[in-house]
């Protein structure tokens, strides 16, 4: 097994001519101008800003995109040197966002179903889901309901699911997204692990460069106005002082570099709010469901006025659960969970018990998962939306954030046919438009380039300042770090306070 | 209505080593059976028998009546229903205005009622005892139906599984925009229209996502292989001939009791 | 390799089902499953107050035909209607309905009242009327199946009085309700995959 692994005979060849695709209903191509050629082995980070159309290249080389009424494609693009649609089977691909490709019930079945669309022989069929469990690190019984599964575990199942087909190219869409640092890893050791045996290309899309660095054999940039902006091994692309600040303009996250933040940092104007709490939590215990488990127990907390709390765990701990119920939308397991008159005003002390207009003038919550919240058809109607219903309709305000979060160009497009960042700026967007007094984001972060992350946090230092109380589970480290804030830990059980 | 319906505990422990298949044929031997007469005998003897079948699903009587109440409130107005509109031949039992029953009327009702119930019950055994996968394995390689169409239904009967959970986020997420369930009972009845609408919004925006999924794991075209095969044991030659019997047992006593009554005639 | 591009390449024969067709017609009919099952528990408490005059529950029968006319007018693939309202209907029987395996014949009987209408148009046409003489097609489909299978021993006048009621409950709910359904859902976009999310003039 030679480091530079020597191409197996399986691994694809990709070539792109002057490829491009127009989604349907898009004046603009979501990727153009694409000249590549990938050589068999090859390992890819394919990197770009949100938006540049890193997942649409994934799609056009898994073959998903194509028919006319789903867009339009200009030259054209081959995986040794057929269409992608005739490849059928070469190139696996894992979609961003793993809650949603789980196809069949029981994690065997799942894991097999590639295998058997290839018509796989069954014996060799379960040998490969042996091996794909075991690859990706899933000790599971075959029978285990895939429901039963936390986002990690799934993310790795999805995984396991394409190395069953056993790929000539392996394509990821941001397979490290939302797990824990310990997951993230994992799920990347797993997937050099096959590729050491495999010899399969890789084409991976990543927005945190530095996981991936140390085991590609290339970088490829893509330029969010069409073409490349960057392509060559690492070593040159993310070190040379010339590419390293083009990327840098562009939003890349380049290793061992901060974007610059604007605002000050929370805390350190000593704002004055003094005493101003605005949540208070006695023993809290807070559970998805009425009768099931209790995620978490017994947590003591105050929120004051123009503070930032940040709240970290492990995949699974129940950190959800918990902002859920800080947010005023799940009902306490356990303990109290009181608003002070400062923040209830007329309303009662108990957060659970507003009424929806009381509440979104007074908490405001982003969930984990954009989609859920997504109400209308365009954009701009989402947009406008909160503030209409809590009778504070303040379209200046509005316009400010959508263009501070870079959505003003998406103002017509259906919320749900957005990039996975966009989809997640758009949601931060709607709650930022009521203007609440408490904010808790559920993983505001995730799938941002450096660009709209600087901005972000820019926007939230701001708030933080005005006095707006800002709570935020996440598992970016820089960000807690960025807004100055605590840190609660929440690891199987209790919450742990961690004091900056 | 609540989740154990769209996800129901599989309790038959022999009749879930059968192949789907079969189980499957023996009902609609037994339903075809009951379905060309409507007579008080033949239903009678199917649903004597489907009673003393009931232990192989090994639920309670109470854990059955909870899952069937509204199929025997069914089966009570369709006997009254027909006792009132049939023809009325015989003796007169009961005169008050236009409410008329007579003794062929309220005979042709039992048997509504009874043939009511008997239809009922196979449906519910082979849900008590069916795993929806080892359905679609079955239909696909024993019955060779499409198997495009089979997995699909099956990926999408997994999905509907989800809407419980989904309809609860669903409720969530519109609270925290401020359209939460409060109100007036209009203003409820709205909220909840919106909710529905929105559930089914989502179930076929994942239906999408799901579809190109699907793809991306190569299903969609060319030829497939089984991973699990569906195989016939010697059980399943029992739950046919089981089924058979029920059914020609049926008919025999309808005939031999002379209450037999096709339908088409 | 000509012939595997054009699966997905071309612009396909529009005759032919894609996955995503499946699947999608798969989850309304799965939906509308659910929703039959309600509306069968409903049956119960609707046929107490019908009780006095039996025919008139024909009215409420609309309520099983929505999955064959929802269907097909998103889907628009021959033989759409009659996998959704067969699909919804085996899936009303597993969670258990009054009806038991006995809905799989129904549901296919109702799916080909509605199938034969879309097909009368050659596939071409899905605007109101189309929708509504579905559902018309679809209840007359549904009265002289339930008036064979279940109202056998009525007489004659109350088994047409029930095909009338049939009829236009299928018209109105089947019929005006679905095709609404469907002009609601292209607004939302979620329907951007299929003709029917396209030439809705939304
Ligand atoms: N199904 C779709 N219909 C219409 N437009 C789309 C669709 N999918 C993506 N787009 C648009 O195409 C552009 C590129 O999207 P793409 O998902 O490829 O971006 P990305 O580089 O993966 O971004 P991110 O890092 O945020 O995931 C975006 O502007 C997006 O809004
Ligand atoms: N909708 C749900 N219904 C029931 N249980 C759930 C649901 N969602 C999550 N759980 C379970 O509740 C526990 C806490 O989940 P939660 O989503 O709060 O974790 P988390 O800390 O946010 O994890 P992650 O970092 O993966 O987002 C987990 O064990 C999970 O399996
Ligand atoms: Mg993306
Ligand atoms: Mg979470």
């Amino acid at each position: 097994m030679t480091p530079a692994n020597a191409p197996s005979p399986g691994a694809v060849h990709i070539r792109t001519r002057g490829w491009g695709w127009r989604h349907a209903g898009r004046r603009a191509f979501a990727a153009r101008h694409l000249d590549l050629e990938i050589q068999p082995g090859e390992r890819v980070l394919l990197l770009g800003a949100s938006g540049a159309g890193k997942s649409t290249v994934l799609h056009g080389l898994a073959g998903l995109l194509g028919s006319q009424d789903e867009g339009e494609q200009e030259g054209e693009l081959l995986l040794d040197g057929a269409h992608p649609a005739a490849a059928r089977g070469r190139a696996g691909l894992v979609l961003q966002d793993p809650e949603t490709q789980v196809v069949l019930a029981r994690v065997g079945d799942e894991v097999a179903f590639a295998a058997e669309n290839l018509a796989v022989p069954r014996e060799e069929i379960w040998r490969r889901v042996g091996r794909a469990l075991d690859d990706v690190g899933l000790g599971l019984p075959l029978d285990h309901p895939t429901t039963a599964l936390s986002g990690g575990q799934k993310q790795r199942l999805a995984l396991a699911a394409v190395l069953a087909m056993e790929p000539g190219l392996l394509l990821l869409d941001e397979p490290t997204a939302n797990l824990d640092p310990d997951g993230v890893l994992e799920v990347r050791d797993a997937v050099v692990r096959v590729l050491e045996r495999t010899g399969a290309t890789l084409v991976v899309v990543e927005h945190r460069v530095a996981v991936w660095a140390d085991v590609v054999d290339r970088v490829i940039v893509l330029d969010a106005t069409g073409g490349v902006l960057a392509d060559g091994p690492p070593a040159t692309v993310l070190v040379q002082e010339g590419t390293r600040t083009r990327l840098a303009a562009a939003g890349v996250w380049v290793p061992g570099w901060q974007p610059a933040v604007g605002g000050t940092m929370p805390g350190s104007s000593g704002s004055g709010y003094g005493d101003g709490v605005l949540l208070s939590a006695h023993g809290l215990g807070v559970a998805r469901t009425r009768r099931g488990p209790a995620a978490v127990e017994d947590l003591d907390l105050t929120v004051r006025a123009g503070e930032a709390l940040g709240i970290t765990g492990p995949n699974g701990a129940g950190k959800s659960t918990a902002a859920l119920t800080l947010g005023g939308l799940l009902r306490p397991r356990a303990g109290r969970l009181d608003a002070s008159p400062l923040l209830a005003g007329t309303a009662g002390s108990d957060p659970f018990r507003w009424r929806s207009a009381q509440l979104v003038r007074r908490i405001g919550t982003v969930f984990q998962e954009p989609e859920h919240q997504f109400l209308t058809a365009t954009v701009a109607d989402e947009l406008a939306f909160g503030p209409r219903q809590a009778g504070t309709a303040e379209a200046t305000r509005t316009a400010s954030v959508a263009e501070r979060l870079r959505l003003t160009h998406l103002l017509q497009a259906n919320p749900f046919t957005l990039s996975g960042g966009e989809k997640r700026r758009l949601s931060v967007a709607t709650m930022l438009a009521t203007a609440p007094r408490v904010l808790v984001l559920d993983e505001p972060t995730f799938g941002q380039d450096a660009g709209t992350w600087a901005e972000l946090v820019t926007l939230l230092r701001e708030l933080v300042d005005d006095g707006v109380a800002v709570l935020s589970v996440t598992h970016d480290a820089e960000f807690i770090a960025a807004l100055g804030g605590t840190t609660l830990h929440i690891s199987g059980g209790a919450g742990r306070l961690v004091s900056r | 209505m609540s989740t154990d319906y769209l996800t129901p505990v599989l309790t038959g422990t022999t009749l879930m080593r059968a192949n789907p298949v079969s189980k499957l044929f023996a009902a609609v031997v037994i339903t075809l059976a009951l379905m060309a007469s409507i007579d008080w005998v033949s239903a009678a003897v199917v649903l004597a028998c489907e009673l003393a079948l009931m232990p192989l699903l090994g639920i309670s009587v109470r854990g059955l009546v909870r899952r069937i109440w509204p199929l025997l409130i069914a089966a009570g107005v369709g006997a009254y229903g027909t006792a009132l509109l049939a023809e009325k031949t015989g003796a007169v039992l009961l005169d008050i205005g236009p409410f008329l029953f007579t003794e062929g009327s309220v005979a042709a009702g039992i048997a509504v009622g009874l043939r009511g119930l008997a239809l009922a019950l196979p449906g519910i055994f082979i849900l008590l005892s069916t795993d929806p996968t080892d359905l679609a394995d079955a239909l696909a390689q024993k019955l060779h139906l499409p198997h495009r169409f089979v997995l699909g239904g099956l990926a999408s009967l997994r999905l509907v599984g989800l809407l419980v959970e989904q309809w609860e986020m669903l409720g969530l997420a519109r609270h925290a925009r401020g359209i939460g369930s409060d109100g007036s009972p209009v203003a409820r009845a709205r909220n909840l229209l919106g909710q529905s609408f929105g559930l089914i919004v989502q179930a076929i925006r994942r239906a999408t996502r799901l579809a190109t999924a699907m793809e991306a794991r190569g299903f969609g075209s060319g030829s497939r292989t089984w991973a699990r095969e569906s195989t016939f044991l010697p059980l399943d030659a029992v739950v046919a001939a089981v089924g058979l019997l029920v059914a020609a047992g049926a008919v025999t006593a309808a005939v031999l009791a002379g209450t037999w009554n096709f339908i088409l005639s | 390799m000509a012939s595997s591009t054009s699966l997905r390449g071309a612009p396909a024969s529009t005759r032919q089902w894609r996955v995503v067709d499946i699947v999608v017609a798969s989850v309304i009919a799965v939906a509308v499953g659910v929703l039959f099952f309600a509306w069968s528990a409903g049956y119960s408490g609707i046929s107490v107050l019908t009780a006095g005059f039996p025919p008139l529950a024909g009215l409420y029968s609309g309520g099983w035909l929505i999955a064959g006319v929802l269907g097909g007018l998103i889907i628009r693939k021959p033989g759409a209607a009659i996998y959704c309202e067969v699909l919804a209907s085996v899936v009303s029987a597993l969670i258990g309905t009054q009806w038991g395996v006995s809905v799989l014949l129904s549901g296919a009987i109702q799916g080909i009242g509605a199938e034969l209408v879309f097909l009368l148009f050659l596939y071409r046409k899905w605007n109101l009327p189309v929708a509504l003489l579905a559902g018309l097609g679809a209840g007359l489909a549904l009265a002289i199946s339930e008036n064979i299978l279940y109202n056998a021993l009525w007489s004659i006048e109350f088994k047409l009085l029930y095909t009338l009621f049939a009829s236009i409950s299928g018209v109105v709910i089947a019929g005006l309700l679905s095709w609404l359904a469907m002009r609601g859902l292209a607004r939302t976009g979620v329907l951007s995959a299929f003709a029917a999310g396209r030439t809705a003039d939304v």
